[in-house]
């Protein structure tokens, strides 16, 4: 018998699988799927269409510092700097096809979900345009009421049905409802575990590094309906139950002094960097507002139920709901301050930022701090800018106490 | 050409002094003022309710009130219309329709709830499937759920009829404003880029009962009349983009030697160029019109028709060239130029691309630019 694996050894091989198939699958005569990362690949999977996502895939080449190469070369091209630079790596990378940080194969569909953000309309547009290639668009639309509307609901419900309707059509066979019906259990089953292993980061000290959590990340993205997705969270989970049942903290070398969230996407280039800053200071990232984002719980067999998760993620929803799930959060799993990143790529999650900051200290009394950076371009990051606003965060945690 | 410049005139002043037309045009009405936003908003519900659409482009505020809520990065034409609501520029109004259809305007729509209640923030949201049937039911429902908050906040209450009259006027004016556009390029030269974007946009601040007859009226007088010989052969160009603002940026293009002959702006044909065919009520015939309206950087189009559509309108109003203005910070155009771009190249059509903000200490950069594109044509 060997030994069991630890869920990072298993999701460094579902990752290395992922990408290795993703390069073998077209061969075999499958189909394979550019989609956003919070779209509902159940229908794909269904379909038995394998599902690649340029998100992690540019997050990936951000974090392996390879990032400015592609943006320089769709730069060139006619993007402007002041875009998405995941979607300025990807459009780049949609030609050039190869870089350090692994590879994916183009694509023979697109699958794009406005829930995270109206910018993946139209980098998906322009990739369909460009590779002559079946574009499939759910829109969800922004929820400026608290919860979502039941006409929302129903046009994307009406969508979930388009769209299998066109999927039959492009691969000339049917939909198989019994599998579907399994595969939304699965997707289910990984979404609680995913956010049942977030919330041990409750405990204190935190079992989990939240860096950590960018890193396990990749998976719930590109796993989420698979068995194999499920096991890795379930364990994961366990271990960090484990863990905190032990009283165990995120590191061996340095006790966790205080605990934040992130707020926003990872700067990609400068993990290590903001990772080792904060470390520096004691401070553990215990949450952000990512273990919710997957949190895509539904009965099996409710198409409304599914049309209303997939358009409730948090940047998809109003400020109301966005500084209460913050709040939420604060006490939740007693934080001592937030990290803000004000992030060049994400108007959406930016221009939101300062007012649920105002909101989320006056109700919380919690202090934090909003630096300038970047998830992939690192460009828009100053490291001693990143350090100063951290001291001055340690400075307001430590006179609360 | 006295006539002209005297109907020129009047429409100039509505345009260049928003505040002041705005609440003529409540008094000469008695109609309470709607605020509504860009890109596209439901005018036609606001009118029937007996209520008056007033644009909000933006303006040549400048200030940091804003920058309370929004960060550098923000597109001018948001940080003027929070810079202005802030201001308390927009208190006349009763209600503003906020719309969504970047990601920009939805944080704008959140911001401006807790800014300015006070203005009694009505969010809209357009789908971006238009054309599908789920499309089409959600828009038709989301129009009525706007029409019902309007009338509650407002006072006022519509019917089939009014609604049905609201899209026919706002038809013959879409009618009337390609009109005017179409004699502006059978006359290159006669009147100037900065005039005719003056007669487009005073449209959004009086009744379009009011507006159409004079722009008729115009459009007449611009058949009528002949292109003085010092201003015939000017460079005849299409301009894209979002605003052909500030008004020194038109001036440039005159100066330049340019005279605008068709244009694909936001603010301008792209409000226009689209009549609501003739299908079932009024809130049927709004839906059917986005789901025609094609080439929009913020209404999906699965066949990406923008460029081609702009290089057809190139060769139909003679345009030697395109001046595409990109609006800095403004995601959607700056995801269109590349393929945009694209297209041009293929039809050998010789273009300029250039970044302007809405409010902008000096021109002289552009001005380069625009010389430059001139002597090379």
């Amino acid at each position: 018998m060997s030994e069991q694996k630890t869920s990072k050894e298993l999701l460094n091989e579902l990752l290395e699988t992922h990408y290795d198939n993703a390069m073998k699958v077209q061969s075999e005569g499958k189909l394979l799927a550019w989609c956003t990362s919070i779209s509902p690949q159940e229908l794909l999977e269904t379909m038995d269409i394998y599902a690649v996502y340029p998100e992690n895939h540019a997050a990936a080449i951000g974090a392996r510092k390879q990032a400015p190469d592609f943006i320089n070369y769709s730069e060139s091209n006619g993007y402007s700097s002041d875009l998405c630079s995941y979607a300025r790596v990807n459009l780049a990378y949609m030609d050039i096809l190869q870089s350090e940080a692994g590879n994916i194969p183009r694509p023979d569909l697109i699958f794009c979900c406005s829930n995270i953000c109206n910018t993946v309309l139209k980098w998906y547009e322009n990739i369909s345009k460009e590779l002559n290639i079946p574009l499939i668009v759910f829109d969800t639309p922004f929820n400026h009421q608290y919860e979502v509307n039941d006409q929302c609901t129903q046009y994307i419900k009406g969508q979930l049905l388009e769209a299998i309707g066109k999927l039959e059509q492009i691969t000339g066979r049917k939909f198989d409802h019994d599998r579907f019906r399994e595969v939304m259990k699965i997707s289910s089953e990984t979404s609680k575990w995913w956010k049942k292993a977030s919330l041990e980061a409750a405990a204190k000290p935190s079992p989990l590094n939240g860096f950590e959590l960018f890193n396990y990340m990749a998976a719930i993205v590109c796993a989420r309906g698979t068995v194999a997705g499920r096991d890795l969270y379930k364990l994961w989970y366990e271990e960090l139950r484990d863990k905190a049942a032990k009283g165990l903290g995120p590191w061996k070398d340095e006790d966790e002094k205080y605990r934040v969230m992130w707020d926003g996407i990872a700067c990609w280039p400068y993990l290590g960097l903001t990772y080792k800053t904060l470390k520096k200071y004691g401070i553990n990232m215990v949450t952000s507002t990512y273990p919710d984002s997957w949190y895509i719980v539904y009965d099996v067999d409710d198409l409304d139920g599914m049309a209303r998760c997939y358009s409730s993620n948090y940047v998809n929803r109003n400020l109301s709901f966005g500084a209460d799930n913050i709040v939420d959060i604060v006490n939740k799993f007693s934080l001592d301050g937030i990290v803000f990143h004000s992030n060049r790529s994400c108007k959406l999650m930016d221009f939101r930022q300062f007012e649920i900051q105002r909101q989320v200290e006056a109700r919380t009394g919690v202090p934090s701090i909003i630096f300038d950076g970047d998830q992939t371009d690192p460009r828009a990051f100053n490291p001693s800018q990143f350090e100063n606003r951290i001291q001055a965060l340690v400075e307001m945690m430590e006179s609360r106490r | 050409m006295n006539g002209i410049n005297d109907k020129i005139n009047e429409l100039k002043a509505i345009s260049q002094n928003p505040g002041q037309s705005v609440a003529q045009a409540i008094k000469d009405t008695g109609k309470k003022a709607v605020g509504c936003f860009p890109i596209y908003t439901p005018d036609e519900v606001v009118y029937a309710l007996g209520l008056l659409p007033v644009g909000m482009w933006g303006g040549p505020s400048k200030g940091n009130k804003s920058s309370k809520y929004l960060q550098t990065f923000c597109c001018s034409i948001m940080k003027a219309n929070t810079e202005q609501a802030l201001g308390g520029d927009y208190d006349m109004l009763s209600a503003v329709i906020v719309t969504s259809f970047c990601d920009t305007l939805k944080c704008i729509i959140e911001d401006w709830k807790i800014a300015v209640p006070h203005l009694n923030i009505v969010p809209i949201v357009y789908p971006q499937n238009r054309k599908s049937n789920s499309g089409k039911t959600y828009f038709k429902a989301e129009l009525k759920r706007v029409a019902d908050e309007l009338a509650e906040i407002t006072d006022t209450s519509y019917t089939d009829e009014s609604l049905a009259a609201a899209v026919d006027l706002y038809d013959e004016y879409r009618r009337t404003l390609q009109d005017f556009v179409k004699s502006v390029a059978e006359k290159p030269g006669l009147i100037t880029p900065l005039e005719r974007h003056h007669v487009v946009k005073a449209g959004y601040f009086i009744d379009k009962k009011d507006y159409v007859p004079k722009v008729k009226a115009l459009t007449e007088d611009i058949r009528a009349a002949e292109v003085p010989s010092d201003r015939q052969g000017l460079n005849p160009i299409v301009i894209s983009g979002i605003i052909g603002e500030p008004d020194g940026l038109l001036e440039v293009f005159d100066e330049c030697g340019f005279t605008v002959v068709g244009d694909d702006l936001a603010q301008e044909s792209r409000q226009f160029r689209t009549i609501a065919p003739n299908v079932g009520d009024g809130f049927d015939r709004m839906v059917e019109r986005i789901a025609m309206q094609d080439g929009c950087a913020f209404l999906y189009d699965e066949e990406k028709r923008r460029g081609r559509m702009i290089v057809d309108l190139a060769k139909e109003t003679g345009a030697v060239g395109v001046i595409f203005n990109q609006l800095k910070f403004c995601d959607p155009e700056e995801f269109d130029w590349p393929l945009v771009k694209k297209e041009f190249n293929a039809a050998e059509l010789p273009y300029l691309y250039i970044e302007t903000e809405q409010q902008m200490d000096s021109l002289e950069q552009v001005r380069t630019s625009i010389q430059t594109f001139g002597e090379l044509l």
